[in-house]
C-alpha cells in the first residue's frame, strides 16, 4: 500500500489590523470588540487591502521558492455559516499571489538523530484570504455563540502537493514551515493559538494503480497530533479496503482523546461554492526593480525585489552557518533552531568562553536543555544565563574543576540564588586537588582496598582500571582529575 | 493617483459611458416553450442562494432571467480577453497597517435579535432546508 498525504495549511498573518479592514488583530479580547462594520458585513461597507498582508504573502512566497504572480485576482467563495456574516469569503482562487514553490525539510531515519535525510514537498500555491469568525457550540441550549473578532483576519493558505507519504513527513514539513514563517515574521504560526491550522488529505493505493479516494482530516491542534491523525487515517483506510469496503470522499475530524478520525458527513451533499470574481477589488499588481512605475507614491507600490533583498536568513541557511562556523554536527543545528532562543544562547556562550564550540554544544544540548525540559521552561526563562554558563565552562577549561564537579556547580546554579560559579566552587570545596602527594595517597588507599580488582588488572583486564578511577573520584568527592588519576594508578600497578 | 474603492452606483455610470446601449425593451430572439427549469435544479438553486421561488410567477421570472442572460452567447468573443469588472484597470489602493476601527460592540449588537454576553446567538450549525417534497411549493400549486 502506498499512502499519499497532501496538506492545506492556513497561517494567520502577523499584522496589526485585518486583511480588508482597520480593526485590530489580537488573540484574546472581549467578544465582538475587534470588529468593524465591514467585518460584520453591514451594508455599504467595502474591502480595503492591507499592504502589510501583501508583503507578508510575498515574503512567504519568496522563502518557499515560489513564482510571485505580478498580477493576482480576488474571488468570492460562497457558503452559509453563522461565523461568515457576508455569506462569502474573499479569497484568491483563479490567480493567487504565489505559485509553484518548494519546501525542504529533514527527517531522522529510524528515530536516530544522527541519520538525517532531506526531503522536498512541492508548494502548489499561496493565496491571501479572510479568516472567519469563531463559533462556540452550546449543544445543551441548542445554539451557537458567534464572536467575529477573528472574522476578516488575513490568512495565507499554503497548498502543498501530495508528495508526502506518512505522518512523520507531514509533521516535519509543517515544523519547518513553522520555523520559516516565524523567522520571516509573516506569521507567529503557533498552532495552539490557531495561528497555524493544518488540514490533511489522505488516500492509499497500490503501486502502479491510480490514486485512491481521499478524505480530508480536520481539527488537528498540534504537530504531534498531525502525525497521529494521518497515521491513524492511513491505517483506517487500509483496513477498510482490505475488508472489501470503500473509502468515501468525505471530511473527518480528528479526536485527540480517542486518537481516531470521525466522519463529519455533511447532510447537504457536495458544496458548490459558486466562485465569482470579487467585483469590489481590482487586480493586485506587484512590481519589481525593472517594472517600478515612475511617478507613483511608493507607499502604494509593493516591490518584490526590495522584499527579496531584505529576507532574513532562513532556518536552513542558519543551520548551515552554525555547522560551518562552529564545527557542530547537522543534527545539533536542528536542535539549536528548534528551541526558541537556544541558538542565540549557544552563540553567546561561545563568545564568552575559551572552551571549543564542539565541547560547549554538549553542555548546551545535554545539561541546559534537559534541565529546561524537566522544568518546562523556555530558554529565555533559564535561571542559568549564557554568561553564567560561560563562566562555569571557563573554570572547567582552565582545569580548576573536574567535569563531574562542573555538573554539581550547574545544578547549584540552576537554583538561581545569584551565586557565581566561582563562589559555588569555593563554598562546596569542589576545586581540583592540586596536591600530587594527597592524590597519590588516596590512590594507594584505593589500591590497597580493592585487592580483587588489582589482581584483575595485573592479569591484563584494563577495563577494571576505570572502576578504580571511579572509586578515587568518589573518595575525593569529584575533585580529582581523572586523567591524572589514571596516570598515577597505572604507574603504581 | 490612487483613490479609495468606488461604489457600485458609480460603476454603472462608467458602464453607460463606455459601451453602446442595448435596447431598453427586451425582445426574445426566439420563443421556446420547452425551456423548463428542472425541479432538481430549482431546489439546488434555492439551497445555494437561500432564495425562495415561492410560486409560478417566481419561477417564470427565473426563466426569463435565464433567457435574457443567454443572449450573451450571441456575441462573438473569439480572441477577446474576458473582463471581470470595469475596475480592472484601476489601481488597487493599499492601506497602511494601522488600527483605525473596531471597539463598537454595543452598536453591532444592536442589530442582533438575540445576544448573550456580547456574543451573537445563532442556531446550532446549519439547519438543512426541508426536501422539495416536504414543502408547499409552486410546483404543487401550479
Amino acid at each position: 500500500w502506498l499512502p499519499v498525504v497532501g496538506l492545506e495549511i492556513h497561517a494567520q498573518i502577523s499584522s496589526n489590523s485585518k486583511l480588508f479592514s482597520g480593526s485590530q488583530v489580537q488573540f484574546a479580547a472581549p467578544p465582538n470588540s475587534l470588529v468593524s462594520f465591514f467585518d460584520a458585513s453591514l451594508p455599504g461597507t467595502l474591502p480595503v487591502l492591507n499592504r502589510r498582508c501583501v508583503e507578508a504573502a510575498v515574503m512567504t512566497g519568496l522563502a518557499l521558492n515560489c513564482s510571485i504572480n505580478k498580477k493576482s485576482l480576488f474571488d468570492r467563495k460562497h457558503y452559509f455559516y453563522a461565523d461568515l456574516p457576508a455569506g462569502y469569503q474573499i479569497t484568491q482562487k483563479r490567480v493567487p499571489i504565489a505559485v509553484n514553490g518548494s519546501l525542504s525539510y529533514s527527517l531522522c531515519i529510524d528515530n536516530k538523530m544522527s541519520r538525517m535525510v532531506t526531503k522536498t514537498v512541492r508548494i502548489k500555491q499561496i493565496q491571501l484570504e479572510q479568516d472567519s469568525g469563531k463559533s462556540l457550540h452550546d449543544d445543551t441550549r441548542s445554539q451557537t455563540l458567534v464572536d467575529l473578532n477573528r472574522a476578516g483576519v488575513g490568512l495565507m493558505e499554503v497548498v502543498m502537493e501530495p508528495d508526502m507519504c506518512c505522518g512523520e513527513e507531514a509533521a516535519a514539513a509543517v515544523r519547518e514551515l513553522q520555523l520559516i514563517l516565524q523567522t520571516l515574521g509573516s506569521s507567529k504560526a503557533i498552532m495552539a493559538e490557531g495561528q497555524l491550522r493544518v488540514d490533511a488529505n489522505v488516500s492509499v493505493h497500490h503501486p502502479g494503480e491510480p490514486y485512491g479516494v481521499r478524505t480530508e482530516v480536520k481539527n488537528i491542534n498540534s504537530v504531534r497530533f498531525l502525525a497521529k491523525a494521518i497515521d491513524y487515517e492511513i491505517q483506517r483506510q487500509i483496513e477498510e479496503l482490505e475488508n472489501g469496503g470503500t473509502i468515501l470522499n468525505e471530511t473527518r475530524a480528528f479526536d485527540s482523546k480517542l486518537g481516531c478520525t470521525i466522519s463529519m458527513r455533511d447532510k447537504e451533499g457536495k458544496q458548490d461554492y459558486r466562485f465569482m470574481p470579487e467585483p469590489n477589488l481590482p487586480p493586485l499588481i506587484l512590481y519589481d526593480a525593472k517594472s517600478l512605475p515612475a511617478n507613483r507614491n511608493h507607499q502604494q507600490v509593493v516591490n518584490i525585489d526590495w522584499i527579496r533583498e531584505r529576507l532574513p536568513d532562513l532556518p536552513s541557511v542558519k543551520r548551515a552557518k552554525l555547522v560551518e562556523l562552529y564545527g557542530i554536527l547537522p543534527e545539533h543545528s536542528f536542535t539549536l533552531l528548534n528551541e526558541d532562543g537556544l541558538a542565540e544562547y549557544f552563540e553567546n556562550v561561545i563568545k564568552h568562553t575559551q572552551m571549543k564550540p564542539k565541547k560547549v554544544i554538549g553542555w548546551v544540548l545535554k545539561e541546559l536543555l534537559s534541565y529546561l525540559k524537566e522544568h518546562a521552561l523556555a530558554v529565555k526563562d533559564s535561571p542559568v544565563s549564557s554568561f553564567l554558563l560561560a563562566d562555569l565552562l571557563n573554570l572547567l577549561e582552565r582545569k580548576e574543576i573536574s567535569s563531574s564537579a562542573a555538573k554539581q556547580v550547574f545544578e547549584e546554579l540552576w537554583k538561581g540564588e545569584g551565586k557565581t560559579p566561582l563562589e559555588i566552587v569555593k563554598e562546596k570545596h569542589l576545586e581540583l586537588l592540586r596536591d600530587q602527594e594527597e592524590l597519590e595517597q588516596i590512590c594507594q588507599a584505593v589500591i590497597d582496598r580493592q585487592e580483587d580488582e588489582v589482581m584483575a588488572i595485573k592479569a591484563g583486564n584494563q577495563k577494571v582500571l576505570n572502576k578504580l578511577i571511579g572509586l578515587v573520584q568518589r573518595a575525593t568527592r569529584g575533585r580529582s582529575n581523572p586523567v591524572l588519576v589514571k596516570q598515577i594508578l597505572e604507574k603504581k600497578l | 493617483m490612487s483613490s479609495p474603492p468606488i461604489s457600485p452606483s458609480q460603476q454603472s455610470l462608467s458602464l453607460q459611458n463606455n459601451f453602446t446601449c442595448v435596447s431598453a425593451v427586451y425582445k426574445p430572439a426566439h420563443e421556446n416553450k420547452e425551456e423548463q427549469v428542472p425541479a432538481a435544479v430549482l431546489e439546488h438553486l434555492e439551497r445555494l442562494a437561500l432564495v425562495d421561488f415561492r410560486d409560478a410567477e417566481g419561477v417564470q421570472r427565473l426563466r426569463e432571467a435565464v433567457r435574457f442572460a443567454e443572449r450573451l452567447h450571441e456575441v462573438d468573443t473569439e480572441g477577446v480577453e474576458p473582463m471581470d469588472s470595469v475596475l480592472e484597470d484601476r489601481c488597487l489602493y493599499l492601506r497602511e497597517d494601522d488600527v483605525t476601527e473596531g471597539n463598537c460592540t454595543k452598536e453591532l449588537l444592536k442589530n442582533a435579535r438575540e445576544k448573550i454576553e456580547e456574543y451573537f446567538v445563532a442556531p446550532p450549525g446549519n439547519i438543512p432546508l426541508p426536501k422539495l417534497e416536504e414543502r408547499e411549493t409552486f410546483e404543487q400549486q401550479s
